[in-house]
């Protein structure tokens, strides 16, 4: 008997760009002229890789291309890749959400996707109110929900809230709730957007460890997340998306280092970037890595100092401007957060109309040895995003020069030991 | 001999194994019934849903689907009686048009609500599978609760009229055995023109203007606010063909007195079944891939 409870088969999906209008219209008329004579649909041929940074020549695009991969039994299985990739489209057509343009997936076993918690909660209903909701269009019966209540309320952690309407509930609360009801669902198969990316710590952990336990059970979980160190810890198997097709499939560790690999173009010292914002005010000009003798490098000892210069022009002054940047690690494990507001409580610096170069200046004895990737965002705190956090836009390697050969740990400071 | 042998062993993964299968398009007669039932609990909870959260923070509560008749009927009877001198086939006017509006309010909110299906319920149906259908047969089962407490206010003025010795002929054994059969026809006629309506609506939003307004105009091609008996010859075909009408008048035969339209009465039944059938095809199949396009 073969294991296969997912089988993805030539599966492609093709959208238009562009506004519905009237050349949707004439388009429609065409193809379903076309297939009244019998023949294929004209737009089918046409159509672009989809490459969200270059402007195409066509309205349509292969949002995803001939993808293949089958999923086994009691897998955990990872999707990685950049942002419009594909990944989300597949699990949407995964969850019969849409439907594929072509190709075909078979599946064996009760699916439940979670490509959004909270999906259907009623703002006016109370907690208790919405674990039945939610749960009924998760596809529970309501005799499922009964058993299980408790267990729900007790997992999300909100009893003292529960015959309260959830709009009274703080954020955090709201997604426990939600998320409680979806880790009880039983599907033989869960397929799990980036949903975890919210909640504490806490919860977090709590999340993942449920999402274990099913894989644990002989159940089968799809998974997608940008967090590299949860998709390398709890995935057995991952697929590597890449602008609408599969790249490759493999183990968890070989792809997410081909991944962080691919993103991180420039080794070097500087990435000339030159990436706009959305609104266009913003453009993110290079990201250089100097060492202490304030020269561009990309090897650094661990025994000296570094920074990081960031350069960006701004077309309009930007009065409370928040620029920031990320550290992580080869795994994806975020090592710092930092901006130009951590020791003034508001903008210091860069937000006048003009180009700026920061700087971030780090300590010596303080990163371990090992690869490390740099993430640049701007926001203005509390309103909005002005460029969403680029990932490894920078990357450079610690080596340390201690004989005895390294110590664990993601930071490798030296500390005072003294007697007391 | 060997052929068989090899049609035997090594099993190949027959399609019997997959529980489903994600094709590009449905078939258009895989209405998936089946799928709806297993979601009947889903059913029940959008239905409770709809009835907490309309009540939700107002004073009066279910009280202003009582106003809404009332007024309108009293406007109706100023209007048109007091004014147009429109005849009521001898029957007290406030009864005549609460009997034409109790009913046709039902009808319409069905049509109009379910119309909306894909796209109030656009951010649902993008994060999560459920048989589609389930939504506009919820909204035709929540608004019975509107239709329960109109009728109260029409089975009032009813008992009013009939006890202070109007010539009023209820045919009490029709009511009971009809009035869920008129229902059950209202409420299939709007869930099959609704999801018609909502399934052509998702891509281009035309229709909705067409909807809003057409389902004003409707009313008065049924006859709510007038007797057919009135109608002239030349018009009374056009008006007949409603599937509307004959339960209308239909309604009114059976609670006020006069002839029950039988033979209209089927006819409209299977204009019902025919829209409703080709409304659950058509959005059986905009609702595999309306997230694209609505």
């Amino acid at each position: 008997m073969s294991d296969t409870v997912i089988s993805v088969e030539n599966v492609s999906k093709q959208y238009r760009l562009g506004e519905v209008g009237t050349g949707t219209l004439s388009h429609d008329l065409n193809r379903w002229w076309h297939k009244l004579r019998g023949k294929e649909d004209p737009y089918l041929r046409v159509g672009e890789a989809n490459d969200r940074t270059t402007k195409g020549a066509s309205e349509y695009v292969w949002s995803l291309r001939d993808i293949n991969f089958e999923v086994k039994r009691g897998e955990v299985l990872g999707i990685i890749g950049r942002n419009g990739a594909g990944k989300s489209t597949l699990l949407k057509i995964l969850s019969r959400v849409t439907t594929p343009t072509t190709g075909q997936i078979k599946i064996k076993g009760r699916v439940a996707s979670l490509l959004e918690v909270g999906t259907g909660f009623n703002p006016e209903l109370t907690g208790r109110d919405n674990i039945y909701l939610n749960g009924a269009i998760l596809g529970m019966r309501k005799r499922e929900i009964d058993q299980k209540f408790d267990e729900i309320v007790d997992f999300s952690g909100v009893e003292r809230y529960i015959d309260t309407p959830v709009k009274r509930y703080s954020s955090g609360m709201y997604v426990r709730l939600a998320f409680a009801v979806a880790a009880h669902l039983e599907p033989e198969i869960l397929i799990v957007d980036e949903v975890l990316a919210v909640g504490d710590a806490e919860f977090q952990a709590k999340c993942l460890g449920k999402m274990q336990d099913v894989a644990g059970n002989g159940r089968t979980v799809l998974f997608v997340s940008h967090n590299m160190a949860v998709v390398g810890k709890l995935c057995s198997q991952a697929v590597y998306m890449s602008k609408g097709t599969v790249k490759s499939i493999g183990s968890p560790a070989a792809l997410i280092q081909a991944y962080l690999g691919e993103n991180a173009k420039q080794d070097g010292s500087v990435s000339l970037l030159n990436l706009k914002s959305p609104d266009g005010k913003f453009t993110l000009q290079s990201v250089e890595i100097l060492n202490a003798r304030n020269e561009g490098a990309s090897t650094l000892p661990n025994t000296s100092g570094f920074s990081v210069r960031i350069t960006y022009a701004l077309t309009e002054a930007h009065p409370q401007l928040r620029v920031g940047l990320r550290l992580h690690s080869y795994d994806g494990t975020t090592v710092l957060m930092s901006t130009n507001w951590d020791l003034a409580s508001g903008p210091s610096m860069g937000c006048t109309a003009g180009t700026h170069s920061v700087k971030v200046g780090f300590p010596a004895n303080f990163l371990n040895q090992g690869r490390y990737y740099v993430s640049v965002g701007a926001d203005i705190p509390k309103v909005r995003a002005v460029l969403n956090a680029v990932e490894q836009v920078a990357s450079f390697s610690v080596e340390t020069l201690d004989v005895e050969g390294g110590r664990p740990g993601v930071t490798a400071p030296m500390l005072v030991w003294q007697p007391e | 001999m060997s052929s068989s042998d090899l049609a035997v062993s090594p099993t190949p993964p027959s399609p019997a194994e997959w529980t489903l299968v994600i094709r590009p398009q449905g078939r258009w007669w895989e209405l998936q019934l089946a799928d709806v039932w297993h979601y009947r609990d889903l059913l029940w909870m959008f239905v409770r849903r709809d009835f907490v959260a309309v009540y939700k923070q107002t004073i009066l509560g279910p009280i202003w689907f009582f106003l809404q008749p009332l007024l309108t009927t009293i406007v109706f009877t100023v209007i048109f009686t007091g004014v147009a001198k429109i005849p009521t086939d001898g029957l007290p006017p406030m009864l005549f048009y609460l009997a034409g509006t109790t009913p046709w309010n039902y009808f319409s909110t069905c049509l109009t609500k379910t119309s909306a299906t894909f796209l109030t319920n656009a951010n649902l149906f993008g994060k999560v599978y459920f048989p589609r259908l389930v939504t506009p047969i919820s909204v035709v089962i929540s608004n019975l609760i509107q239709f329960g407490i109109q009728f109260l206010l029409f089975f009032g003025f009813l008992a009013y009229y009939y006890l202070t010795g109007y010539a009023l002929h209820p045919d009490w054994l029709m009511i009971v055995v009809l009035t869920p059969i008129l229902l059950l026809l209202m409420a299939l006629l709007g869930l099959g023109t609704g999801i018609i309506a909502s399934s052509l609506t998702t891509k281009y939003r035309d229709l909705t203007f067409l909807l809003t307004f057409g389902i004003q105009l409707a009313m008065y091609a049924t006859p709510v606010i007038y007797p057919i008996s009135k109608v002239p010859e030349k018009y009374r075909f056009w008006i007949e063909l409603n599937p509307m009408t004959a339960v209308i008048e239909s309604f009114r035969a059976i609670y006020l007195g006069g002839v029950i339209p039988w033979s209209q009465l089927g006819i409209s039944a299977a204009v019902t079944g025919i829209l409703l059938l080709g409304g659950m095809a058509i959005f059986n199949k905009v609702e595999k891939t309306f997230m694209d396009t609505v």
